[in-house]
């Protein structure tokens, strides 16, 4: 029986047709996006909008420097929390792949992964904040450097996993000590990788709005206390968008377009610095 | 008798109940190249990192009785030491991929915190190189990283990285096994130079290669040291019939 090669081409040029398609699609709502927030958002944008503080309603201008400010703290402390505590975990899981200790953690991690935001903000307000008997920024940044872990261990122990053992007994075979072969050869190869998850987790929780809720609470003035209640993008793109304000609605549309441009440049340079510590193995 | 370097008196090894090498006793002497050879899974890569007690590494991978280098039982030692005083080369080039040749070269020396003066380094550096026959390869690229190298390169780098730390023994796993007939012949004109200042224990596949290279041989099967002899004598005439068979093709 001779094949009909016709109809086979046709069929997989529609398979292939279909599949463009469908790929296609899945960008639509990232670019929609990115053009709508844009569209609203950059004609707030100024010098005045970043560097001034929000007006009370009624008045014209403000701006969101305690925010953009408080994020940045919130952020910079969670990573300096969740950091070191993923990295180490992340060794510990690649370096015992079957040990009973690192099963449990690392089916820790895994459920940690699903667990709500809004549940670890509660659960930050009732360990933290109910304790220290206020709102705080330091509470922020605690719920979100437990969102931080579990992003971060995962791709630590995957890209240390990758590193082949080979490596590992050439370093133990010149009569280096376990510690050095892991801190001079296998964190060394696994960098990019590592610094890929690091800022990848950054941008993840740069935007998180439920655990700030009950936890750095917002805060319409300037302040740069950590254990007093501040602002964040988040949080100010959340109350002001809820308002019934006009004003307020502006503030929030430059907030979102400042927000999503920080969190687009983040994976941008992720993409550049994955590549620049890429290192062949 | 020859002064021998290393001695094995009744050296067991198991991976779990797997027992897999048994009752080894071996002398090797200074300044030889011995080849092991046997068909696979007859134990002899694992006798051979025993030597350096890099077998216990592997989960479960347990062992018994002496090995001796020097007369010093190895097992006795801190890991550390043993492994400084008997270097090994992998079956797959394995540099660093985060460091330069330079750097590779000098790696058991900066990674273990013993610092040198530049000019020292540099002596090394070109001294192990030259040795491991790579100088003049890559005497203008020393910082370039290690793995733009070939494969053939690489594998000398690794011997170069080796030789640097001055063992006493250099053990080679089946080090061309992954290279390309050209490679592979430039590393075993190495290992003729190489026994001039240390004594070489080279895990073979091959036997042709092992009566090339090797003064002594050491035929293992299923586990046994079934014959250890002059390599002209193994190749020649050797006692045991399973080391005819294996000789003459019968089983591999």
């Amino acid at each position: 029986m001779k094949p009909n090669v016709k109809f086979r081409v046709a069929k997989s040029k529609a398979i292939q047709a279909i599949i463009m398609l469908l790929a296609f699609v899945c960008t639509i709502p990232l670019i929609a996006i990115i053009v709508y927030i844009f569209k609203q958002g950059i004609t707030k944008i100024n010098w005045n909008f970043i560097t001034n503080l929000p007006k009370p309603v009624g008045e014209l201008g403000g701006g969101i420097a305690n925010a953009l400010l408080g994020s940045i703290y919130i952020v910079f402390f969670a990573s300096v929390i969740a950091i070191p505590l993923s990295i180490m975990c992340g060794i510990y899981l690649s370096e015992n792949k079957n040990g009973k200790l690192a099963y449990w953690s690392r089916l820790s991690v895994d459920v940690l992964q699903g667990v709500p935001s809004i549940v670890i903000g509660i659960v930050v307000y009732f360990w933290v904040v109910k304790p220290m008997g206020t709102f705080s920024a330091f509470s922020g940044s605690i719920a979100l450097a437990i969102m931080m872990l579990p992003i971060m261990i995962r791709s630590t122990e995957e890209t240390l996993k990758m590193i082949p053992d080979t490596l590992k007994e050439a370093g133990l075979a010149l009569g280096l000590p376990y510690h050095k072969v892991i801190l001079r050869i296998i964190l060394p190869c696994g960098m990019s990788g590592i610094l890929s998850g690091i800022l990848l987790s950054i941008a993840r929780i740069a935007g998180e709005t439920a655990p700030l809720l009950f936890t750095a609470f917002g805060n319409p003035y300037l302040n740069t206390n950590m254990s007093k209640p501040m602002q964040s993008l988040p949080l100010l793109i959340f109350n002001y968008a809820t308002s019934p304000y006009d004003e307020w609605h502006d503030l929030a549309w430059g907030a979102a377009l400042i927000l999503l441009s920080t969190v687009l440049l983040l994976n941008i340079i992720t993409k550049l610095t994955t590549r620049r510590w890429k290192v062949q193995l | 008798m020859e002064s021998s370097i290393i001695r094995s008196e009744n050296f067991n090894a198991f991976f779990g109940k797997n027992h897999v090498v048994k009752n080894v006793n071996i002398q090797i002497p200074k300044n030889n190249v011995v080849a092991v050879m046997g068909p696979s899974g007859c134990g002899k890569t694992t006798f051979l990192r025993c030597i350096n007690r890099m077998h216990e590494l592997i989960p479960g991978a347990t062992s018994e009785g002496k090995m001796l280098l020097n007369n010093e039982d190895v097992y006795e030692m801190h890991p550390i030491f043993t492994r400084l005083k008997i270097g090994m080369v992998f079956q797959r080039p394995n540099p660093f991929p985060n460091l330069s040749i330079f750097e590779n070269v000098i790696a058991g020396y900066s990674l273990n915190g013993i610092k040198l003066p530049k000019k020292e380094k540099e002596r090394i550096v070109e001294e192990s190189l030259t040795k491991s026959a790579l100088w003049k390869e890559v005497k203008d690229s020393l910082h370039k990283k290690g793995t733009f190298l070939s494969g053939g390169q690489q594998q000398r780098l690794c011997i170069a990285r080796a030789i640097a730390m001055q063992p006493e023994v250099l053990l080679l796993d089946e080090p061309t096994s992954a290279l390309d007939p050209i490679s592979t012949s430039s590393i075993e004109e190495l290992l003729f130079d190489l026994k001039k200042n240390f004594t070489l224990i080279i895990v073979t596949h091959n036997m042709q290669q092992a009566a090339r290279v090797s003064d002594k041989t050491a035929f293992f099967y299923l586990g046994e040291l079934v014959e250890y002899d002059e390599t002209k004598i193994m190749f020649t005439n050797p006692k045991d019939d399973r080391t005819q068979n294996y000789i003459t093709g019968r089983f591999s």
